[in-house]
């Protein structure tokens, strides 16, 4: 058994937003070449050219269909008259598809920390980090299955346990540009979806966006604490509804020939 | 402050060294930071790359793609010396050559083709970046035959915006990101253009503004829109039309907008059954007319305080008749053809969303209007003291063109956004130097080749009418082998790739001797009936000779179409090389700054390859080729570095922009400075000018905008940009298919120019959906490229292809409960040309009548240095096999290509399918026969960077 710190100097996080995330993948590759060279072994990938490679990553994207419940916001063309066989073209309209990056959340409560036999996995107490001592891994596994999200991975080569560092090789690195020391996913993201920060500081810009933003814990019920928070995607921003347009526009909508008395009267106003 | 027991180094070394240079992962151009360090064998290698922070594309950011460099530039595909073929075509065997030998025989095989008849070489470039230079060589060789891939890819796109209003989406423009209110986005997949659409789709959401997307299939950017419109593929044009419907009912155009800067004012003849019915009524001196509303009277359009009216019946000096552009215009949309009601079930979108979102789009642009304070002084000479906005921007990509109607859907949205008045205002669409750039302004395409001549001008350029057409003295046959500006295809800028070895096969019009490919992947996912093409390229005559008898390609990778080449030129990786991403060719502008930038061996390539373009050089010199060789003889430039700095296009104006000038002073004109790279190096690989801030909109008529594009050498004096809603090509081909005129298309063409050739942006249904039998082929068929992987190149990478390493098909939920199928069944996938089993993914978040996949993940056994057993060979599959380059036969004995009928674009969208239930498998059909692999090699685990970790 390991002991995690009763409390930490700092909570250094990420906030994820899935309201902008696209999915694009560019934070699992870019985490890949930076830490590959980077924090203990390298993330092996093994099979590379050959039938199902597998390689270790610190960070991926998993994407869900769902479909929220909630009344579509246009009826379908069946009711306007058309076929009433005829499928509306976006079909079930409201179905959509949710971009889900997942890496270690870096939680206060982390039991991959608790389950470890060596003391390899462990949370740091100056900024609480969960890291794994490389050199104390025996490659047991224990700590990736009491992981409730799924988010340590085995490096199919070293039989060692990798997982998010929180580039703790980059933000305190004073071999790179101030304003680079942040982890390589933050830096890389084109939707600038990612943000790294102090939730133990509530006023850090981290802790300042998930209050406006209602940012929220994975699985709360697991009382794990991560520190790591989600963005939810934000109510979109929508149409009156369509029904009403309608009828408001078949009413004040020009006849053909109104068009062109229109055009007169505003071609008149332009002098 | 609290210490873990655990010692860590939190600032390890990481780079020795840090080169800019442009990556190459897709073709966005994005400026990286590769940072190197000595390897255990005290050899320089990447330790890591990143987005360059200053780069006016990315700003810093780095896709997937982007961030998998490494493994591309260590990719066991490298091809590593020349190769001559021994095999026969398609196996993969070769032998290695010297580059002496290997340009001794490119040598002679195209001094013999240019000596006897240079039309007999055909050179096609695929995703070349270099065409500035590619164009240029083959004019000095004097074939008519060159294009690169714009025809297979978006040409619609570029043609029809720079038709329309001088500008396109992507490279030439882009939505005004910061100030929009709205965002319409099309038929945009998730690569084009990578990193600036993400970042600008985060600008809007953070902004609280709202995005609407049109498209298919609701994954990526259209996951995150706030309002779907699944449309049916190939309805877009139908859907915008009809909005523009509504946009006329409610009164929400900007009139003083269209009068100001399009020929919504000029005159159109109506005389039916005349010579130059439907076409602008002129004066003497050949100036439109537009007939003033206060005096009635019909006078140039450009005359001094005219004010012209937009409808009513004019009397031309000749008694005839004439009705302004937008007159006919509004009659033509205002119809109830366009009602939303009635469009509906054609288009898939119900109709009260259509009346929604036409009400939100005049809504936004009438109400949200946007002022910046910024005088600016229009080409009139009229003083304005700030710049109005109509805040609604679109942008629109493949799921436009892709289609046989594509020309006419993409004009179509650009009439929308002209009649709100959005183009390069602030909050709409904004142009990016070198652009705007209408027609008047861009060459017209040369095709007259004479032995041992230079082409007189450039190959591809914008036809006006029949009389620029490339046709042989018969006034019917193809100058070209792509058929390019010809009955066909009449208003192909960009040539029709996708055709070149299909007719080069047929002999339709004529045979050729050389095939030169560079980078273009055709006898696999570049080409539509892969199969087809395949045995196209290995198909040998009578005396048993090749039908198409020598081809030559350069390629950095161990691509399928390596297979089939008889001559192999090796290229770098793009960490190796010299590139100009050039103001002459596609830029890297901003809005507010015209760009360029370089890329340079950051890397020394350890394997006999040579930077393609310096190949060409070292061709051209040694053919003897005018302006590449000197009056001794010898080469003029010895590798394309030399070239970038030497050449210029014309006096003081060359590749790159940046620092020219003997002193490097200059910026856009001046002479050629030796030290220019070096200058781009230290600068981070680009180069950057900012516009002058009373030019940063209404380019199109912005006196400023023209002053500095002169003195940039953009252009040489001041260009006029008129927004041509109504588009005058498109009547003249019509009157020759009325049989007007010198130059008449055939008999069997007439029909189709009548019916396609609309010069207001019109609809009509794709060809193959109407040549098929919809009962039998009830679905469409589309593909996306992920956002993380690019084309072909992507499989090689050991990291991607743990991404995207097979792609199931995508089909409707209720497609699939109509079949009997679920997630992981297989199925046969069907279209009239071909059949393929698939593995399947069963999705709700797309068209109902829409099956989709992701894009060139399926390879050739044995390609690309896979393992034979590698998933994207198993499990991977192509929708190629099911698309056919020719639509069904008509019975005419014409081989009618599968493409736009105005720009010949290939019309890979139209595809319709069904789908049945097939027996369970563990391999996708069809299987191809493997061919074997010619690059470096690869392990077969990779532990990269192991050497700096401890």
């Amino acid at each position: 058994m390991t002991q995690l710190p009763t409390q930490t100097d700092k909570k250094l996080g990420l906030v994820i937003d899935l309201d902008i995330c696209v999915g694009c993948h560019a934070c699992v590759v870019n985490c890949k070449e930076w830490n590959t060279s980077g924090y203990g072994a390298p993330l092996g990938d093994t099979n590379a050219y050959d039938a199902d490679p597998l390689g270790s990553w610190l960070n991926r994207i998993h994407t869900y269909e769902v479909t929220p419940q909630e009344t579509p916001a246009y009826d379908n063309p069946s009711s306007t008259g058309a076929s009433p066989s005829h499928q509306c073209g976006s079909g079930d309209s409201l179905a959509q598809l949710v971009h889900f990056p997942k890496s270690c959340l870096h939680c206060e409560d982390a039991p991959c920390v608790t389950v470890c036999p060596t003391g390899a996995s462990m949370k740091r107490s100056e900024d609480g980090i969960v890291l794994v001592e490389e050199d104390k891994c025996i490659g047991c596994g224990l700590c990736a299955w009491s992981c409730p999200y799924g988010a340590r991975e085995m490096d199919p080569m070293e039989n060692v346990m990798k997982k998010c560092t929180l580039c703790v090789d980059r933000i305190y690195n004073d071999n790179l540009p101030e304003i680079d020391r942040t982890p390589a996913c933050v830096r890389t993201c084109p939707a600038n979806a990612r943000h790294f920060g102090d939730f133990a500081d509530p006023n850090s810009d981290v802790s300042i966006m998930v209050k406006e933003r209602g940012g929220m814990d994975l699985m709360p019920e697991m009382d794990t604490k991560p520190v790591n928070k989600y963005l939810p995607p934000r109510a979109k921003v929508k149409t009156s509804d369509g029904l009403e347009i309608a009828a408001e526009q078949s009413k004040s909508e020009m006849k053909a020939d109104g068009f062109l008395g229109w055009l007169d009267k505003a071609l008149e106003k332009m002098g | 402050m609290t210490k873990s027991e655990y010692q860590l180094d939190t600032s390890p070394h990481v780079s020795d060294e840090i080169r800019k240079t442009t990556c190459y992962m897709c073709a966005c151009r994005c400026g990286i930071n590769v940072h190197l360090r000595k390897g255990d064998d005290g050899e320089m290698k990447i330790r890591y790359i990143e987005g360059n922070r200053d780069h006016p594309i990315n700003k810093g950011v780095l896709c997937a793609k982007g961030s998998a460099g490494i493994m591309q530039h260590y990719s066991p595909a490298r091809l590593k010396k020349p190769l001559k073929r021994v095999g026969e075509r398609g196996e993969g065997k070769f032998e290695e050559i010297e580059w002496e030998e290997a340009f001794g025989i490119a040598t002679e095989w195209l001094g013999d083709v240019r000596k006897k008849d240079p039309k007999k070489l055909a050179f096609f470039t695929g995703r070349d970046q270099s065409q500035s230079l590619t164009s240029w060589w083959t004019q000095q060789f004097g074939t008519p035959n060159y294009a690169a891939h714009g025809g297979f890819c978006s040409v619609n796109m570029a043609a029809g915006g720079i038709y329309t209003f001088g500008g396109a989406f992507w490279e030439f423009g882009s939505p005004d990101w910061d100030k929009t209110e709205l965002f319409i986005i099309f038929g945009v997949a998730e690569d084009h253009d990578s990193n600036p659409i993400k970042m600008g789709l985060s600008k809007v959401k953070n902004r609280g503004k709202k995005i609407i997307s049109v498209n298919p299939i609701r994954t990526g950017y259209n996951a995150i829109a706030d309002e779907w419109v699944g449309v049916t593929p190939g309805t877009d044009g139908l859907f915008v039309l009809s909005l523009i419907h509504c946009m006329l009912k409610m009164g929400r155009v900007d009139l003083d907008y269209l009068i100001r800067y399009t020929n919504a004012p000029w005159l159109v003849i109506q005389d039916e059954g005349a010579e130059d019915h439907g076409l602008f009524a002129r004066d003497a001196d050949g100036k439109n007319l537009v007939m003033d509303r206060n005096s009635g009277k019909l006078i140039a359009y450009d005359t001094k305080g005219v004010k012209p009216d937009l409808k009513g019946e004019a009397i031309l000096a000749d008694g005839r008749k004439a009705v302004p552009v937008f007159e006919l215009l509004a009659g033509k949309y205002l119809s109830d053809d366009y009602a939303p009601e009635k469009i509906a079930e054609e288009v898939g979108v119900p109709a009260t969303q259509i009346r929604a979102i036409a009400k939100e789009i005049g809504d936004t642009a009438f109400e949200k209007e946007i002022v910046v304070d910024q005088p600016w002084t229009d080409m009139k000479g009229e003083k304005h003291d700030k710049m109005i906005g109509r805040p609604v921007s679109f942008h629109a990509m493949r799921g436009i063109s892709a289609h046989s109607n594509g020309f006419q859907t993409c004009r179509a949205i650009h009439l929308l956004q002209i009649l709100i008045g959005s183009i390069d205002c602030p909050g709409g669409f904004r142009f990016k130097p070198p652009y705007p750039r209408p027609i008047s302004a861009q060459p017209k395409p040369h095709g007259a080749y004479k032995i041992g001549a230079p082409l007189p001008g450039p190959h591809l350029g914008f036809v006006s009418g029949p009389e620029d057409l490339l046709l042989d003295e018969d006034g019917v046959t193809p100058l070209r082998i792509d058929k390019a500006f010809s009955w066909d295809a009449p208003m192909s800028a960009h040539g029709l790739m996708h055709m070149v070895i299909s007719n080069a096969h047929a002999r339709d019009p004529y045979g050729i001797d050389v095939l030169f490919l560079y980078m273009a992947n055709m006898s696999w996912n570049s080409s539509m009936n892969t199969d087809g093409v395949m045995k196209m390229l290995s198909d040998k005559d009578e005396n048993g000779e090749y039908i198409i008898p020598k081809i030559i390609y350069s390629d950095a990778y161990s691509s399928e179409m390596v297979a089939y080449a008889d001559l192999i030129l090796p290229d770098t990786t793009y960490l190796e090389r010299h590139d100009a991403i050039s103001l002459l060719d596609r830029p890297i502008s901003e809005p507010e700054a015209m760009c360029d930038a370089i890329r340079w061996p950051v890397l020394e390539p350890d394997r006999d390859v040579r930077c393609f373009q310096s190949a060409l050089l070292e061709l051209g010199g040694r053919l003897g080729l005018p302006n590449l060789t000197n009056e001794d003889g010898t080469p003029k430039y010895t590798e394309y570095a030399d070239y970038i700095q030497q050449h210029e296009r014309k006096p003081g104006v060359g590749p790159l922009a940046g620092w020219r000038g003997e002193d490097g002073e200059s910026h856009g004109r001046g002479a050629p400075n030796e030290s220019q790279i070096d200058e781009y190096i230290k600068n981070g690989g680009f180069s950057e000018k900012h516009v002058p801030a009373e030019a940063h909109y209404f380019k199109h008529a912005n006196v400023a905008w023209q002053d500095f594009a002169v003195e940039m050498g953009l252009q040489d004096g001041h260009v006029e940009n008129i927004f041509q809603l109504y588009l005058e090509p498109l009547r003249k081909f019509q009157l020759a298919a009325e049989g007007k005129g010198e130059r008449q298309p055939p008999e069997t063409h007439k029909e189709r120019y009548k019916r396609c050739f609309d010069p207001l942006p019109d609809w009509y249904a794709p060809f193959e959906g109407t040549q098929i039998s919809e009962e039998e082929y009830p679905l469409h068929a589309l593909t996306q490229r992920p956002a993380a992987m690019y084309h072909s190149w992507g499989s090689q990478n050991a990291w991607l292809r743990q991404i995207h390493g097979s792609n199931p098909m995508y089909v409707p939920k209720d497609v699939c409960d109509s079949v009997g199928l679920q997630d992981g069944d297989w199925a046969y996938i069907k279209s009239y040309h071909g059949k393929i089993k698939v593995p399947v993914k069963v999705m709700g978040a797309v068209n109902q009548k829409t099956l989709w996949t992701w894009n060139a993940i399926g390879k050739r056994k044995g390609a690309w240095n896979l393992s034979d057993n590698a998933n994207e060979s198993n499990k991977g599959f192509l929708l190629n096999h099911l698309i056919n380059e020719l639509l069904p036969a008509k019975g005419d004995g014409l081989r009618w290509s599968n493409s736009d009928p105005i720009t010949g674009q290939a019309a890979w969208f139209d595809l319709r399918v069904n789908i049945e239930k097939a027996p369970a498998g563990l391999e996708s059909e069809p299987k191809i026969k493997p061919q074997k692999s010619v690059g470096v090699g690869g392990e077969k685990n990779v532990a990269y960077g192991k050497e700096w970790t401890k």
